[in-house]
């Protein structure tokens, strides 16, 4: 008898239930919208919140700190997200999906301003919105941009380096087949030759990329579609899978992600590693370090000449849904400004965007990797462009890890890397 | 509305009557069941807002985008476009291995798609499944058997034994990824070269080596109660009737702590089908290492409806093994609780 009238809360909650879902069946779908957003707040002055990764070393506070100070009713207050990239993308998606207006400004990784752009999500930064770009290194502002608009202001950038043992090599290698005829010289000194990041990860799409740009070869052409079935892009992707089948790459390499390879290079393990800028200040000081003292830098060996690399670093991006919008604004070009570029630099030993700035004499002093990095950066090719960035990047990841391995032929890794990128960008 | 309901004609405390608990003596035994079962389901009713919240409305939410087209790009604009209904069509992508063609319609997903992996993270998830399951019963046991002998140090060692369950999986794989690099002890202590994330059966059995080096603790535990039930007497008895040890083992040990074995079993089988940390941080799914449950999560960043389908093909799929469990072999978790309630009415 009782069980009629027990049901009644139960049967409210499952109404409570359905009414909730059918909210969250409208708002599971995205996209569209954002033209509207976009015209909304332009001039809105008021607090905003600054969204970043975990900022290890303390760059983000005092820069905020000095923001406040001057702009008292325009405080910036600075939320601070996991140091996992994948952890900030999701965390950014589902805010920016739920419309949230205290995402003012978020560091958007390079790689993804066209997936965040063609959700309309981003704030175009151009009329009203626009940010002076000159004097930006130029690879930096096309990783900013989507079809042409400028969607996220470059703060910092990132390129591969060429490291090598100064006492084995005498003059660095210019190019891959340069490189690889040294590589007598480390089997005579019974070590490996040469390691990137080969585990199947992020990192093998960047020294995948960078194999195949460097010979002149592209992921996605000019219109963002596959352009794999090339010639150069055989040749860039069979430089690695030769060097990995002769073992002129360590068979663990496969293994590596980028700590791997440091450890392996500062423990004396190996002639030439392509690893990032962060790589210097460690295998200088660290006490465990053997190659304190001979630690050779160039540009990464191209076809004939410095190599492509892969282009990294992050972006300050305005969201859409932003209600001060013009505040948002002023912050970003604050991140820009070349008295807050150098302070990362030397703070946080983040590369600037500024050319200028690479030539300074105080920051090469401090930090002499800079002039390699230029070559690095001037030479860079942003990592493909393309809103589908996620099934891209595993795209070329599944493929060019058999391929490396010899599981299956660099003809038929790029062709399967062609048909998964034309069926990702061909959407459901 | 609820007055219809009684079944007193007296007035019930919602209708605007007298509340019972303050009303006169002498109100009938039926009123105070009434008032009883009312008073309990409103303090039910927070639970099963909260329960309906936390699981009903994810559930039908992700039913109800699972049937939704994953969005589109708008080749002028250049700006995604909501997919509309897809109504079976991602479950028939999943199921198939089919993936969109560049010109409409679908193929046959190419290697390196999401799409392309799903029957053989399948064949992977069942793998890793029975075979790290299997291995879990078998060490359990024995680690259940010594544990229930009496010896000195015993509960130290029951201590120790759930060390390995107490870390968290994720810090457990980052311990065993150290462990299995390339200048990891692994390879050190055995003086090999084995590339033990790099290559396809190293890899599969460094995720089983980790997966029962942590949860065999727990089965240890759960069969090591059901040990604790058997009474000393019926070893006595049979002893006294001359029976081996293994005899005792066989006709005592087995049946009696077949049920708790079962829960074991299914809980560790249910808890396997979903293996997601150990084989993403060690191999990142390389290498065969791919369960669903990584394809879910790799599905989510390329596409949520696609993924919602695909979840649910998972649950279904889990929840058949565990139906075809306590259907037909005997785990019954489900029964004996229905059976106590029973017995309380």
């Amino acid at each position: 008898m009782k069980s009629p009238k027990f049901l009644l809360p139960a049967a409210a909650a499952g109404v409570l239930a359905l009414t909730l879902s059918a909210c969250g069946g409208g708002g599971g779908t995205t996209g569209g919208g954002g033209g509207g957003d976009a015209e909304q707040g332009l001039d809105g002055r008021g607090p905003i919140t600054y969204v970043q990764g975990k900022d290890n070393s303390n760059v983000v506070r005092p820069l905020v700190d000095k923001w406040n100070a001057a702009h008292p009713n325009e405080k910036v207050t600075f939320k601070e997200q996991t140091d996992a990239a994948d952890q900030q993308h999701d965390d950014l998606v589902q805010n920016y999906q739920a419309k949230n207006p205290n995402y003012d400004v978020a560091s958007v990784d390079v790689v993804w301003t066209a997936e965040f752009a063609a959700k309309g999500w981003l704030q175009p930064l151009k009329d009203k919105m626009a940010v002076d770009t000159k004097g930006m290194l130029e690879p930096t502002i096309e990783a900013g941009s989507y079809k042409g608009t400028l969607y996220a202001a470059p703060v910092s950038s990132d390129g591969g380096i060429l490291y090598y043992r100064k006492d084995l090599v005498p003059t660095p290698p210019k190019t891959w087949d340069e490189m690889m005829q040294m590589c007598s010289i480390a089997k005579a000194n019974n070590i490996g030759c040469y390691a990137g990041q080969f585990k199947k990860y992020e990192g093998l799409t960047v020294n995948a990329s960078e194999a195949i740009n460097s010979f002149g070869g592209s992921v996605l052409d000019k219109d963002g579609k596959p352009s794999l079935n090339t010639p150069e892009a055989k040749t860039g992707l069979e430089n690695l899978a030769k060097a990995y089948a002769d073992g002129n790459i360590p068979k663990e390499a496969i293994t590596y992600q980028e700590e791997e390879g440091r450890q392996a290079f500062q423990d004396g393990k190996l002639l030439f590693h392509r690893n990032w800028p962060y790589v210097y200040n460690l295998a200088t000081t660290e006490a465990s370090s053997k190659v304190k003292d001979v630690l050779g830098m160039t540009a990464l060996p191209g076809a004939d000449g410095p190599g492509a690399s892969s282009l990294g670093g992050h972006s300050a991006a305005v969201s859409v849904y932003s209600k001060n919008k013009a505040t948002a604004l002023d912050f970003v070009k604050f991140l820009t400004a070349e008295e807050q570029q150098k302070f990362f630099a030397t703070q946080g030993s983040l590369a600037p965007v500024l050319g200028s700035l690479y030539e300074d004499k105080e920051l090469v002093a401090k930090l002499p990797y800079l002039p390699v990095l230029k070559t690095s950066i001037e030479n860079a090719v942003p990592r493909p462009v393309s809103p589908f960035y996620p099934a891209v990047t595993k795209a070329i990841q599944e493929n060019a890890y058999s391929a490396i391995k010899g599981e299956k032929t660099v003809e038929s890794a790029l062709s399967d890397m062609q048909k998964s990128i034309e069926s990702a960008s061909a959407g459901q | 509305m609820s007055t219809e309901l009684g079944p007193t004609p007296v007035k019930s405390p919602a209708s605007g009557g007298t509340p019972i608990h303050h009303g006169p003596k002498g109100v009938g035994e039926d009123n105070k069941i009434l008032s009883q079962g009312k008073w309990a389901s409103w303090l039910l009713a927070p639970t099963i807002i909260a329960l309906a919240v936390v699981i009903v409305y994810p559930i039908i939410s992700a039913l109800v985008m699972s049937f939704q087209k994953d969005a589109g790009l708008d080749p002028v604009t250049g700006l995604f476009t909501a997919g509309g209904p897809a109504g079976v069509q991602n479950y028939v992508n999943w199921l198939a291995q089919q993936c969109s063609a560049p010109g409409g319609g679908t193929v046959a997903c190419p290697p390196g798609t999401l799409g392309a992996q799903f029957w053989s993270a399948t064949a992977t998830t069942f793998f890793f499944t029975v075979v790290t399951v299997t291995l879990e019963t078998v060490l359990g046991f024995w680690m259940a058997l010594i544990m229930a002998r009496t010896f000195r140090g015993r509960s130290l060692v029951r201590a120790a034994v759930l060390v390995p369950w107490a870390i968290p999986t994720a810090v457990t794989a980052k311990l065993w990824l150290f462990i299995f690099a390339f200048e990891g002890i692994a390879n050190k202590l055995f003086n090999t070269t084995i590339l033990w994330t790099g290559s396809e059966w190293p890899a599969k059995w460094a995720v089983i080596i980790a997966d029962v080096w942590k949860t065999t603790p727990f089965m240890a535990l759960l069969i090591l109660a059901g040990l604790q039930m058997i009474p000393a007497e019926v070893y006595e008895a049979a002893k006294v009737d001359g029976a081996t040890t293994w005899q005792r083992f066989r006709m005592i040990t087995l049946p009696l702590v077949k049920p708790a074995l079962m829960v074991a079993v299914l809980f560790r089988t249910l808890d396997a089908l979903r293996m997601f940390d150990l084989p993403y941080i060690l191999t990142g799914g390389a290498n065969n290492t791919t369960t669903l449950s990584i394809l879910v999560i790799n599905q989510i960043r390329q596409g949520f409806n696609a993924a919602a389908a695909l979840s649910t093909i998972t649950f279904i799929i889990i929840f058949l093994v565990a139906f075809i469990f306590v259907r037909f072999l005997g785990a019954n978790v489900v029964e004996q609780s229905g059976a106590t309630g029973k017995g309380k009415k």
